[in-house]
């Protein structure tokens, strides 16, 4: 980098060619001070919070002051794995979330298949948009919506009335029917962008050599959109597995969430929270594992 | 692809009945905020506009909406910054760890947001922080990262730094090249991944409810708080239609930024 010397300039904007200067010749110095903040952010705020959750899962809460006992033990953990009733929801949570998550893969398929390789470019600009407001936005506000949908009088029990047959209320059946509906996009969306990456070529060269369309489909198109789906369930399952605000707008059963979100606020007992919401985190882990071998995050 | 024309009307009502069953309950939603009756029955009793003048003049909801926007602003300028700088230090540069550190930018948005929520609550506890818009600013900022992050890296490998070692070449140091060559070609990700951030942090409720305290108030919490008092439904729903619009607005203008024509034209 030579200096130019034909203009004359003001000795602020020499230092900060100077500093330009230095930076160029030193990366090292650049990736610092771009990882700086970033990574003190996210080791400090986040890492940091991850570990100490972990570490409070150790610990005890005396159960006659309420503080908190730091010797390290593993009654919380025993406690999880011994109670029937933590060992009811956890496997209520986990049956929940692979329910939801082959009902999403169900429904996902046709209108990804629809969008990828039918509609026209216009077609498919718009639909990927439609799937992707409802994916980004409003949470909160599509529970509260299906709670006054399934709600006594509400418009699903009049619109199957006069059929002689009423909705689900609030129940299980609920639980399952918004989760779907929540977490359905983040289906749709990963399945769409892998099927468009099958390439044509591949297609013709199944119909080439008699595959019909539906041996295409079975043979060709879902082995290569297994990633797809598995980075799709990634989602669904995680998603379902922690969420704890639909099963209490929209049910009375309680899931690994509302017992989790109980011994933190009702309870106040963090160190048994941690130590039960360890159960999904581990679940994910493995989760991530398996799908990583399966090449699911090339898909994400 | 060829296939048989029965195949491709089936396909063509499911897609129909998908976006039918995705849009119906949002559509509800805003259509119960207008209802004249206080009770969410069907067929609704009437329209009126009564219950968005009572939500504007309610304090509660104005609180709510003002914390919402406090919060939802100020993660988005933490994300903004943190996710660009680790996507140009990822995308830019190898170094020992990127690989790891791409992994844990995505963390937030892939455990389930209760262990991130109960993690931070812990955290702030210990460090004796007090619960209000600071820690609510903390916790959202953690996954709004993740999309500042994506778009800007998205965009910084479709972009060609051919255009930036000319402007080296030619004598511009790092920072008018970044002003100058750089800024301008990752702006509309920037924008872009604001907004979405925006929108995350706007309606978040899982998290939030783990960081806020019992002073600070988001509209979302107050939804959570009031839903199950029968006097309060029409505003509820009010203030549904206001999380609703103020995180689909900003989506799909984020949508609009990124999509190029090259994107959807079919490669």
């Amino acid at each position: 980098m030579a200096d130019s010397p034909m203009t004359p300039r003001a000795p602020a904007t020499d230092r900060l060619r100077a500093i330009a200067a230095a930076l160029y010749r030193h990366p090292r110095a650049q990736i610092g001070l771009l990882l700086a903040a970033p990574l003190g952010w996210l080791v400090v705020a986040y890492l940091g919070s991850l570990a100490l959750f972990l570490i409070t899962s150790f610990w005890q809460v005396d159960s006659f002051s309420g503080a908190l006992i730091t010797q390290p033990t593993l009654k919380n953990y025993v406690e999880v794995a011994t109670t029937e009733v933590y060992r009811t929801i956890a496997a209520r949570t986990l049956l929940m979330a692979t329910l939801v998550t082959l009902t999403t893969i169900l429904i996902a398929f046709p209108i990804a298949f629809y969008m990828a390789r039918v509609a026209s470019a216009r077609t498919r600009g718009i639909l990927v948009v439609s799937i992707l407001l409802p994916l980004w936005s409003g949470y909160l506000v599509k529970v509260y919506a299906w709670r006054l949908i399934l709600s006594q009088g509400g418009v699903l029990n009049s619109v199957l009335a006069p059929l002689g047959l009423s909705g689900p209320g609030y129940s299980d059946v609920a639980v399952w029917l918004v989760e779907s509906y929540l977490w359905l996009p983040y289906m749709i969306i990963p399945i769409y962008a892998g099927l468009e990456r099958i390439p044509t070529s591949v297609l013709e060269a199944s119909s080439d050599l008699g595959g019909r369309s539906w041996i295409t489909i079975r043979r060709v198109i879902l082995p290569l959109a297994l990633p797809a789906v598995l980075a799709g369930s990634i989602f669904t399952f995680s998603l379902t597995l922690g969420d704890y605000i639909t099963p209490t707008l929209v049910s009375n059963t309680r899931f690994i969430g509302n017992v989790v979100y109980d011994f933190v606020g009702v309870a106040g007992n963090q160190p048994l929270a941690a130590a039960f919401a360890m159960v999904p985190v581990a679940i994910m882990l493995v989760y991530l594992l398996i799908a990583r071998r399966l090449g699911a995050f090339e898909a994400l | 692809m060829l296939l048989p024309r029965g195949i491709r009307i089936a396909l063509r009502i499911a897609t129909g009945l998908t976006l039918a069953f995705i849009y119906l309950p949002i559509a509800l939603i805003v259509l119960y905020s207008f209802n004249a009756a206080k009770v969410a029955t069907w067929p609704i009793g009437g329209l009126t506009i009564d219950w968005y003048l009572k939500a504007v003049d309610n304090a509660g909801i104005r609180n709510a909406l003002i914390g919402s926007l406090e919060a939802a602003i100020g993660a988005t300028i933490v994300a903004l910054v943190l996710g660009t700088l680790i996507a140009f230090a990822v995308q830019r540069y190898s170094f020992f760890g990127r690989q790891t550190l791409a992994f844990v930018v995505v963390l937030p948005l892939a455990l389930p947001g209760i262990v991130t929520g109960i993690a931070l609550n812990s955290a702030f506890r210990t460090l004796g922080l007090d619960f209000g818009l600071l820690t609510i600013i903390i916790g959202h900022a953690t996954f709004c990262v993740v999309v500042v992050f994506n778009n800007v890296v998205a965009r910084l490998r479709r972009t060609a730094r051919t255009a930036e070692e000319a402007s080296m070449d030619l004598g511009a140091d790092t920072f008018t090249t970044f002003r100058r060559i750089t800024f301008p070609a990752i702006r509309t990700a920037l924008l872009a991944g604001a907004l979405l951030a925006f929108a995350l942090s706007f309606d978040e409720i899982i998290v939030t409810n783990f960081t806020a305290g019992t002073g600070s108030q988001t509209l979302p919490l107050w939804i959570f708080t009031n839903y199950q008092r029968p006097n309060n439904l029409p505003l509820v729903n009010v203030a549904a239609v206001f999380v609703l619009v103020l995180s689909i607005v900003p989506v799909y203008l984020a949508s609009r930024l990124t999509t190029d024509p090259a994107a959807t034209g079919r490669t």
